[in-house]
């Protein structure tokens, strides 16, 4: 498809040979040229065997914007390494030129201008066209979905998922893992896993009552003449972050004994190279690849980084392939005598106006789309400012639910939690009911009111901050700060659980926050059963109705000290 | 004898039914149980593995193993709770391996903490960070 845009050279690839050139330095052609598919698909096939890793689409089967994040940061050892660099400092580390379509798809710098420039990405009908192109020239490539793709969107809502399974089902994936899915409620989880024609893998799964493996924890393929092991690793923290009586009567854990045993296992059962599938969160994943031995290639999930290069952690390489349909990465293998000798690598960026959309894919989104098209698209109001949610300590568009909760649940504070996932929206354009469901969609939507002390409010926020930035990654899980409307405060990333929050200041009286007073808080997505209130994009939606135009003042109630 | 898997467990299990009869007011402090287990003799490190979740999914019934090849007897301590005592696990010279296997209650975020006695009456001894959060916010 030839481009309507005036697209520059992009080259989100990367060409890492083991043992040749290393990790290879990224986007060497600066020649200003149009845009085309073949350029983006553009792969010299390598090796013989191919994997294609899709992860955390979050329900988005039509093209997004999304905005990187500017705050990301690394604690401990990682201060500073990828994925923990953004903006310029992440251009200049990846030699990529700001204002480049790859500077576009990957920092956050002029995001809204640049979106105007370069268009919405993603879409899983223009994944389909990737997939379909990476499979003509290798028909054997593993396709490997690292879960968070049962949620996210009003049709998924409307839909229990089926919309998504079915587009899944349709690109013939191989394999998966998990996270998100489990919110679906196990009943359900159960009803898809028992029809789904490829494996659901999650080698940290266990039976709660008898600490049993509950799920596969691997599949071996037999590709390019060689014995290929996935081994699924699913969100290691569902029953502490996500609502833990959905599933009852399941566990999870890092577990990394359990994941050098089966490590063995698949060695033993003749598998020539093995790779994680894993929603375990970047910074975990280094560390297991530091302690696991045996472990060739790690498809990591769940942060939602996206690196145009991999990391490489002992013999272990690392891939990020971004979040919402956003890339998809493809690497190709070169697996002899029974190891990896070789990877070459390429994050494929999915421009939605440059990619030509994939016929099929896009008449079965459409079909499932249709009973709810004129719902989704209703226009609710309208946005001055650019929403988007990543961030460390916030985002404009949780600035926007943390307004809404306050106003529409009289409250004094308001509390949203850090997701990673939900599309952005540029400035000056609709918000549709769309919109605001691919930013809450989920199956404990209820927005609480209720009384909490100071001392409650420091207990929650410390807890919270303690699951980001402890130094050790198998305790960090993988969210961002929960998001504070109402309420100010400092905090230091360095210091221990306890210790990282002080000056919490009510920002309406501009008064200390009072461990022994009591604050209306009002918030949402509750862990616990049988939380009530309206569900929040209803709130969302009689708040922005009732704005017309939505404009989010630049939020400086957070005050961060050591990053 | 051999005790299988699930034996243990709910030996394990019933042993923590049993000392969390005693009233609190008598519970030991973690370093009085130490004392009176080692008689004042300095634990080494090594041989002994504490098997517990990084975070608890559930603080009211976190699963805990403790293994110690060779070990004629294992101390299980909650370091933070009230009291501490979770159980005393003796191996005869049959028993088939020196592991116990069961669920503990955790009050707050604490280090679990194993000793062992060993066959030639040295002590070894391992702790590992469980942590009890409130969680819900992970993205």
């Amino acid at each position: 498809m030839i481009s309507r845009r005036d697209f520059l050279q992009a080259t989100v690839a990367a060409s890492a040979i083991w043992g040749g050139s290393g990790v290879g330095a990224w986007a060497q052609i600066a020649a200003r040229q149009q845009l085309t598919q073949d350029q983006l698909l553009e792969f010299d096939t390598f090796g013989n065997v191919t994997l294609i890793h899709v992860t955390d689409i979050h329900g988005q089967l039509k093209p997004i914007w999304f905005r990187e994040p500017e705050i990301n940061l690394g604690v401990g050892e990682v201060r500073g390494l990828p994925p923990h660099v953004t903006g310029q400092d992440f251009l200049k580390l990846y030699n990529i030129e700001p204002g480049s379509p790859e500077a576009y798809a990957l920092s956050y710098n002029d995001f809204d201008a640049l979106a105007r420039t370069y268009g919405k990405m993603g879409g899983l009908d223009r994944v389909a066209t990737v997939i379909k192109a990476i499979r003509a020239a290798r028909p054997d490539a593993l396709l490997l979905d690292g879960g968070d793709t049962w949620h996210g969107s009003y049709t998924v809502l409307k839909t229990g998922a089926q919309d998504m399974v079915d587009a899944m089902n349709l690109l013939e994936t191989d394999a998966m893992t998990s996270h998100w899915e489990f919110t679906l409620g196990i009943d359900r989880v159960t009803e898809i896993v028992d029809n789904l024609p490829f494996p659901f893998l999650g080698a940290n799964i266990f039976d709660a009552e008898w600490d049993e493996p509950a799920y596969e924890p691997y599949k071996m393929f037999e590709r390019g003449g060689v014995q290929v092991a996935v081994i699924g690793q699913a969100f290691p923290y569902l029953p502490i972050a996500n609502p833990r009586w959905m599933f009852p009567n399941l566990s999870f854990g890092v577990r990394e004994e359990r994941m050098a045993e089966v490590v063995q296992e698949v060695r033993d059962a003749g598998a020539d190279v093995v790779v994680v599938l894993s929603h375990n969160g970047f910074d975990v994943d280094r560390k297991l690849a530091s302690r696991v031995p045996g472990i060739d290639v790690i498809l990591t999930g769940h942060t939602h980084d996206a690196l145009p290069e991999p990391v490489q952690v002992g013999n272990t390489m690392l891939i990020a392939s971004g979040s919402n349909g956003k890339f998809v990465s493809r690497v190709d293998l070169d697996v002899r005598d029974g190891e990896m000798k070789g990877i070459r690598h390429k994050l494929i960026p999915i421009f939605s106006d440059v990619i030509a959309p994939d016929a099929e894919m896009t008449a079965l989104i459409d079909g499932h789309r249709a009973p709810y098209e004129s719902e989704m698209r209703e226009v609710i109001g309208r946005t001055g400012s650019t929403l988007y949610r990543r961030g460390n300590f916030n985002g404009t568009w949780d600035d926007l639910i943390c307004n809404a909760l306050i106003e529409e649940r009289e409250a004094d504070i308001a509390l949203s939690p850090g997701f990673r996932w939900g599309p952005s929206l540029i400035s000056d354009t609709d918000i549709t009911r769309e919109d605001i469901y691919n930013a809450t969609s989920m199956s404990y939507p209820n927005a609480y009111r209720s009384e909490m002390t100071g001392e409650q409010l420091k207990v929650i926020l410390e807890d919270v901050a303690d699951n980001l930035f402890n130094p050790d990654p198998y305790y960090q899980q993988g969210g961002d700060m929960v998001r504070v409307g109402g309420m100010g405060y400092r905090i230091d990333v360095t210091k221990p659980q306890g210790e990282r929050l002080s000056e919490m200041t009510v920002l309406k009286t501009g008064e200390a926050v009072d461990p022994s007073k009591t604050y209306v808080v009002a918030g949402w997505a509750s862990v616990n059963e049988g939380t009530e209130g309206p569900p929040i994009w209803d709130v969302v939606e009689n708040w922005v109705r009732g704005q017309g135009t939505v404009n989010i003042d630049p939020n400086e109630s957070v005050d961060v000290i050591g990053g | 004898m051999t005790y299988t898997r699930r034996e243990t467990l709910v030996l394990g299990a019933s042993s923590i039914a049993m000392l969390a009869v005693a009233p609190a007011a008598f519970a030991a402090t973690t370093d009085e149980e130490i004392a009176a287990f080692t008689g004042g003799a300095a634990a080494g490190e090594g041989g002994i593995e504490i098997g517990a979740p990084e975070i608890a999914e559930n603080g009211n019934v976190v699963p805990v193993e403790v293994t110690a090849p060779g070990a004629e007897e294992i101390m299980l301590l909650a370091t933070g709770n009230p009291s501490p005592t979770v159980c005393k696990v003796k191996f005869g010279p049959a028993a088939g391996s020196q592991r116990v296997s069961t669920r503990i209650r955790l009050a707050k975020t604490q280090d679990v903490l194993a000793m062992a006695r060993m066959g030639d009456g040295s002590f070894v001894q391992a702790t590992r960070t469980v942590k009890v959060t409130i969680g819900g916010c992970g993205g």
